[in-house]
C-alpha cells in the first residue's frame, strides 16, 4: 500500500482502515479452512488424507495468490444470518418466477430504470455481499460500483413508476441492513440507525430520462 | 409409500421445476428489448433452475460423494453468477446497446466519467 492511499484512507472516515496482524492472521487461517473444505468437498470423503492435501494445496494457493486485505471486525450473529439467508431464498424464487413470468407474457415491453443507492455501511466486504445478493434477488442487477462513496448503481426491471423506484431503493437499503446485522460490528449496525445519506439529485434522472 | 419413493418425486419434481425456469430464462433472452434485461434474465431463473436440478440430483443419487460435488457446483453459481452478470452489464453501459427510451431514470450517467477515471487512477500504480 503506497503513503498516498493510507493518506485518502485516513481522511475520508476510514471506511477500509488498515488491517492490523491479528485480522491478518484470522483471515489467512478463515481463508485456509475455507479452501480446505473446498477440496475435501471435492473429493466427497473426509479423511486425513484429504484434509493434509488440502492444506497444502490451500498454502499453496494463498502463496502464489494473496487475498485483498478485507475487514471483517464483526462476528456471524446465528439468527440475523438465518433470517438472511430465508429471505434470500425466498427473494430468489419471487425473483425467477417474476422474470420467468415477464418473458412469458406478450406485448409488454418490461421498462426499467438505473438508480444510484448510497449504502451506509462502505466496507469492501458489505459493499460486495450486498451486490452478490442484490443480483440475485427481484428486479435489480448490479451495474456498476463506486468504491469510494460506497454506491451501487443497480439497474432495476419491470418498474412503472417513481414511487415504485423509490419503494425499491428502500428495499435495498433493508437488503443492506439485514447483511449488517447477520455479520457486521456494533459500530456498523450503529450506523444503519442513522438516517440514511441523500440520495443523489435528481438533475442526473432528468437527464437520463429526457435523453 | 416408501421413503425411497417419496424422494424420487420429489427429485422428479424439483428437476421438471428447473428445467422450466431454464427454458423460461433462454425464452426471456430471446425476448427481452435490450442486453440489461436480458442480463436479468440470465442472473436469476437460470440459477434457480440450476439450483433445482442439483436438488433433484441429489435426492435422486443419495451418495455423498456426489452430493458434495452438487454442494460445490451450487456455490459457485451463486457466488459467480452476479459477478458474471455485472461484468457484462459493465461492458455494455456507456455503448448503445442500451435502450433509454425504455429507462425511467439513469441516475448513472452523471457519474459514469467519475468512476471510470477513479478505476483507472486506483489501477494504475500497481
Amino acid at each position: 500500500m503506497s503513503a498516498e492511499s493510507t493518506v485518502t484512507q485516513e481522511t475520508i472516515e476510514q471506511p477500509n482502515p488498515p488491517l492490523t496482524p491479528r485480522d491478518r492472521r484470522r483471515n489467512k487461517v478463515t481463508a485456509v479452512i475455507g479452501l480446505i473444505v473446498i477440496w475435501v468437498l471435492l473429493w466427497g470423503t473426509l479423511s486425513w488424507a484429504n484434509i493434509l492435501s488440502g492444506l497444502v494445496v490451500a498454502l499453496i494457493v494463498l502463496a502464489v495468490f494473496p487475498l485483498p486485505p478485507v475487514k471483517f471486525s464483526g462476528r456471524v450473529r446465528l439468527l440475523p444470518s438465518l433470517r438472511f439467508v430465508l429471505r434470500f431464498c425466498y427473494d430468489l424464487v419471487v425473483a425467477s418466477a417474476e422474470i420467468a413470468w415477464l418473458a412469458l407474457r406478450f406485448g409488454h415491453t418490461p421498462r426499467s430504470a438505473i438508480i444510484a443507492v448510497p449504502l451506509r455501511v462502505t466496507s469492501d466486504l458489505n459493499l460486495t455481499l450486498t451486490a452478490e445478493a442484490l443480483s440475485l434477488v427481484p428486479g435489480s442487477l448490479i451495474l456498476e460500483v463506486d468504491r469510494s462513496t460506497g454506491t451501487l448503481y443497480v439497474h432495476v426491471i419491470n418498474v412503472r413508476s417513481r414511487e415504485e423506484v423509490e419503494r425499491f431503493r428502500r428495499s435495498v437499503l433493508e437488503l443492506e441492513a439485514r447483511i449488517v446485522n447477520a455479520i457486521g460490528s456494533p459500530e456498523e449496525r450503529r450506523r444503519l440507525a442513522e438516517p440514511a445519506p441523500n440520495t443523489p439529485s435528481t438533475a442526473a434522472d432528468v437527464e437520463g430520462a429526457a435523453r | 409409500m416408501s421413503v425411497d419413493t417419496v424422494l424420487d418425486i420429489v427429485a422428479a419434481g424439483c428437476l421438471i421445476a428447473g428445467a422450466l425456469l431454464c427454458l423460461a430464462a433462454g425464452v426471456a433472452l430471446v425476448r427481452f428489448p435490450d442486453l440489461l434485461s436480458r442480463m436479468h434474465a440470465s442472473a436469476k431463473p437460470q440459477v434457480l433452475g440450476l439450483l433445482l436440478v442439483l436438488v433433484g440430483c441429489g435426492l435422486r443419487l443419495r451418495t455423498g460423494v456426489d452430493i458434495t460435488t452438487l454442494v460445490l457446483v451450487g456455490l459457485f453459481q451463486l457466488a459467480t453468477a452476479p459477478v458474471a452478470a455485472h461484468m457484462v452489464g459493465r461492458a455494455a453501459y456507456p455503448d448503445e446497446q442500451i435502450r433509454t427510451d425504455l429507462l425511467l431514470t439513469d441516475e448513472l450517467a452523471a457519474h459514469i466519467d467519475r468512476i471510470t477515471q477513479d478505476r483507472q487512477r486506483g489501477a494504475a500504480p500497481t
